[in-house]
């Protein structure tokens, strides 16, 4: 059995170096062609008609005057008359026409009447008492939540929950698949049990989404010696990505499409298309060389990238180009769903912790939501816990990095902050000695980790007593918080081919969403072969290529560089038989080390690697690699990872401004590809937890049902201005390398809000409840101190 | 364009009650473009003033030193006309309206939104886009040092940034910490990059190219 594990750190040449990306000369120079910048040949401009009701339904729609103005290719309804709309910039029709001005002027003349429903698009606290949807489901319910865009998962838990009101037809079931069920929702109705005798289900905005109780929380709270009661919380956020979602799509003949589409999940595109498009998913062809940003967003094809299809065909065939305009990428393209909660929490006067209760709540538009992970990372021995979801017309919810977990960060890492300071103890030593109520494989890496963060934020230097500071009007202040999350690799084949003349070529339908994917295959399969980066020809983006799974969940970096070092060795193993002949030695007794393939005894005994590979005789030689494949092992990714996040920043308490100035991540995350690129990621995450922290929200306005900042002047992002001294820290070595490659993306993002929130509230002697931490917030939390 | 002109035109956007961006694409008329392929004129505050549109006109371009030529309406952007007639895609379209930074191009070597300038307006002008940066193959300095310090991850500010961190060192060859933070705030990242593009700049500075 071929020997596929990572090798040792005296054996690795690339494997967890410093290396520069091999993308970013191409992306420096303005060369790297995005989606956005593909211009097809006879390329049409394609743009959408959006609803300005948050709540509507379509009365009539007459597009004459569009279809008949000059240079106007295409004219297709996306929801027709009698259509429900359930947010603003719901997508009505679409058109194509030959430039952009045009486009825009066809969209213009349309006419559509509406009839407005009343909406919800707040996220505010549910009032006491307040209806809940529950009992039974209609199969129009169940349309409803599919028009809703509510995710696969949580209708399947409804269904369970509390089962139908009658059973369907063949028909219907046929006709919820076509409207997009998947065939878990199906099989849910399929086995759920008929409450016909119950009557319809009240409509409500408020869903009990979870009611959770762990050991005995009363007699905890009764024997607690002091508890904290607070209210914490963050806000929807956008995704904010700046190259838009969208897609060039054209039939190359009657029956096959080309799509271009900004995607996380090449590999996954074309069978999402092709069940709405009624063509075999063969005949899909998906490409994508460069994607500006997904952050969770971007894994379906999306309304707007199915009508790039259904107009096409409208319009001959033609490349029809759809590319979402700033607000409505805001406003329709993905949010970060919000959560909210009063937390109490009881601990023993030497700061054990001993119970949790929580009433949340939150949105993820439509489809309501779930609650985030609390209490995170500890399990606190005795918990009650409610969540409530809203059900609003803000638009449908979206991953967002780390789904849930930054949320889940602020509410439990906050309230505990604020607990440790109701006991005057310093939250560094109050976590660590709670750090036993983490899981047990990860308390050591979370030991090691607070101890580095404290050395490099300079913590025992910094941290006061709460609200204890130099006198003046610009107070500092430290926190902190601790994160985890999973990372396994997810599937992939990769397809590797040695050419008789030593080139090299590796194939693999996976995506490189920012994170590194090419440079890390690459770094994988050079290191296994003993050759240049350069000297190997990577091929990916392409439903041409042997399937890999989305960029999401920190999956990718596991997934790719165990295909291809499964591809590599095996590669290199076939090779080694062909060239053992010439050197008058056995397979095994051979390695490739720096272009050379020798004699491990005797490395004077050589080939040059074009040489050696000149012994395969006529033809190239493919092989596949797979992850998983539990015929090969050792299994050579992993999942959980620790992780912890300190941030020191500034308060002016007369005018609420925060700034961050400095911030400290600690990071483990098992064997390192490219020490570089993970540090990247890391600082990448600081920055955008300092813009979730202190600036970003997706604000609603009730009147109109409107988003007021669908704009990145009044959506604000975290400018250079803001950024602080950042400091990264990679665990590495022995514990961690061995763990094998466990992906990156997510963990670090998930503290730096809570870790800001928390080290304002040491600053300023008050806790600023909810995210962002804005100037008004800030002021309300000083004047009710103030007041107190 | 004159400062007093400029002047005029914000006041008459004020008063019109609609953004600069809009006026800048609805609007035909134009003080201070020079005369090209016969627009008719009219009498407008005492002055024969050209009137362009509606519908296209021919107009010309020197971009990267080239010659580029082109039939668009006066409402056409720089940057579409970059990105949509000349297949110069550098320079990316993010928020349509001078908040980001991701269109920086550069006309006469100074900095601007290509996004926010008409392509009527550039005619006559030097336009520079990151296309030209790079000299028969080899990365310009300020390119090596965003390669070389990870100043990119998803890349789609990248042409914006390097543009602007170009003009920036040409303007500060020596710049300090705090002008860093400050001369560059005018473009957006969102996967964070702004940690390996402070380094880059301090790279090249110190280099002193």
């Amino acid at each position: 059995m071929p020997d596929y594990s990572w090798p040792d750190a005296g054996h690795r040449t690339l494997i967890g170096k410093r290396i520069s990306r091999v993308d970013s000369p191409v992306k420096v120079s303005g060369q790297a062609k995005y989606t956005y910048d593909v211009k097809r040949p006879g390329l049409l401009f394609g743009k959408i008609l959006r609803c300005p009701y948050a709540h509507a339904k379509v009365i009539s729609i007459d597009t004459s005057a569009a279809e008949k103005m000059p240079g106007v290719k295409a004219v297709h309804i996306i929801q027709k008359s009698n259509s429900t709309i359930h947010w603003a910039g719901d997508e009505i029709v679409a058109v194509a026409a030959v430039d952009e001005p045009t486009a825009e002027d066809a969209i213009r003349s349309i006419e559509v009447k509406y009839q407005k429903l009343p909406h919800l698009v707040s996220d505010a606290e549910p009032p006491k008492g307040a209806a809940e949807a529950q009992g039974p489901i209609s199969m129009d319910d169940i349309d409803e939540m599919l028009d809703n865009q509510v995710p696969p998962r949580q209708m399947v838990e409804q269904i369970q929950q509390y089962g139908i009101t009658s059973k369907p037809e063949e028909e219907t079931l046929n006709g919820l698949k076509e409207d997009g069920a998947t065939d878990d929702v199906i099989n849910a109705i399929r086995a759920a049990t008929v409450h016909p005798e119950e009557g319809t289900r009240p409509k409500s905005n408020y869903q009990k989404a979870a009611a959770q109780t762990v050991g005995d929380g009363e007699k905890a709270f009764a024997q607690a010696e002091v508890s904290s009661e607070g209210l914490y919380g963050a806000p929807v956020i956008t995704h904010c990505c700046l190259e838009s979602h969208g897609s060039t799509s054209e039939w190359t003949d009657n029956d096959h499409l080309l799509v271009h589409m900004s995607t996380q999940n090449v590999s996954g595109i074309a069978g999402q298309m092709a069940e709405l498009l009624k063509v075999p998913a063969t005949n899909i062809r998906v490409h994508q060389d460069h994607i500006g940003g997904g952050f969770g967003s971007k894994f379906g094809p999306d309304r707007w990238g199915i009508a790039t299809a259904e107009i096409s065909k409208k319009a001959d065939g033609k490349p029809v180009r759809i590319m979402l305009e700033r607000d409505s990428e805001l406003k329709v393209a993905g949010a970060r769903p919000s959560a909210y909660a009063r937390v109490k929490v009881g601990a023993k006067k030497d700061g054990t912790i001993v119970a949790w209760q929580s009433e949340s709540w939150g949105t993820g538009g439509p489809g309501g939501g779930g609650m985030p992970p609390i209490p995170y990372v500890l399990s606190i021995p005795n918990q009650r816990k409610e969540h409530t979801a809203i059900r609003n017309n803000i638009g449908p919810a979206r991953a967002w990095r780390a789904p849930n977990h930054p949320q889940a960060a602020v509410i439990t890492m906050c309230a505990l902050d604020d607990l440790a300071a109701k006991l005057n103890m310093d939250p560094l030593e109050f976590f660590l000695k709670n750090i036993e109520l983490a899981t047990k494989d990860r308390q050591n890496t979370y030991r090691e980790e607070l101890g580095i963060a404290s050395d490099l934020m300079g913590w025992k230097q910094k941290w006061h007593p709460r609200g204890q500071n130099a006198s003046g009007n610009v107070v500092r202040g430290v926190g902190l918080s601790m994160h985890t999350w999973g990372g396994r690799g997810h599937a992939s084949d990769c397809d590797l081919t040695l050419h008789p003349d030593g080139s090299v070529d590796i194939k693999l339908g996976t995506q490189d969403i920012g994170t590194g994917t090419r440079t890390t295959i690459l770094i994988v399969a050079a290191d296994t072969l003993g050759i240049p980066m350069d000297g190997i020809k990577l091929y990916i983006g392409d439903t041409l290529y042997p399937p890999s799974g989305g960029s999401g969940g920190s999956t990718t970096p596991g997934g790719v560089s165990s295909s291809t070092r499964r591809a590599a060795v095996d590669a290199r193993d076939a090779l080694f038989a062909k060239v053992a002949p010439a050197l008058n030695a056995q397979p095994d007794d051979l390695e490739s080390v720096n272009g050379t393939v020798r004699v491990k005894s005797n490395p004077s005994k050589s080939l040059s690697w074009k040489e050696a590979c000149s012994k395969l005789g006529a033809m190239p030689v493919t092989v596949r690699g797979k992850n998983p494949d539990k015929s090969k092992p050792p299994d050579l990714t992993n999942s959980g990872v620790g992780g912890v996040s300190m941030a020191e920043v500034e308060v002016d308490t007369d005018t609420g401004v925060v700034k961050a100035k400095k911030m400290v991540a600690v990071q483990d995350c098992g064997l390192i590809i490219d020490l570089k690129m993970a540090e990247s990621s890391c600082y990448g995450a600081l920055i955008m937890g300092i813009s979730y922290a202190l600036f970003e929200e997706k604000v609603m306005d009730q009147t109109t049902g409107r988003m007021l900042n669908p704009n990145m002047e009044y959506y604000r992002l975290a400018g250079l201005n803001d950024i602080p001294e950042l400091v990264v820290h990679m665990m590495t070595g022995k514990g961690y390398d061995e763990r094998g490659v466990i992906g990156l993306g997510e963990p670090p993002v998930i503290s730096p809000g809570a870790a800001i929130s928390n080290a304002v509230a040491n600053a300023i002697g008050v806790r600023v409840p909810f995210l962002p931490l804005t100037p008004d917030r800030v002021l309300a939390a000083l004047s009710q101190k103030a007041g107190a | 364009m004159r400062d007093d002109d400029s002047n005029k035109k914000e006041k008459q956007d004020e008063r019109s009650g609609v953004s600069r961006r809009d006026f800048l694409k609805i609007s035909s008329i134009s003080v201070a473009v020079p005369l090209v392929a016969g627009p008719k004129a009219v009498l407008a505050a005492g002055e024969q003033v050209p009137v362009h549109g509606p519908g296209a006109g021919a107009m010309q371009f020197t971009i990267n030193g080239k010659k580029y030529k082109a039939n668009l309406e006066p409402r056409v952007t720089l940057l579409d006309a970059l990105r949509d007639e000349f297949d110069i895609t550098g320079a990316k379209r993010v928020c349509d309206r001078a908040e980001c930074g991701a269109c920086t191009v550069l006309i006469n070597n100074k900095p601007v939104y290509a996004c926010s300038v008409l392509a009527i307006e550039a005619q006559g002008k030097q336009v520079t886009t990151v296309e030209s940066l790079m000299q028969q193959g080899k990365l310009h300095p300020i390119q090596q040092a965003f390669v070389d310090n990870d100043a990119s991850q998803c890349g789609f500010c990248t042409p914006g940034f390097v543009v602007a961190c170009k003009a920036f060192l040409d303007k500060h060859p020596n710049p300090t910490a705090e002008d860093i933070r400050h001369g560059l705030s005018g473009n957006l990242c969102r996967c964070g990059t702004y940690h390996g593009i402070q380094q880059a700049i301090a790279q090249v500075a110190q280099k002193g190219a």
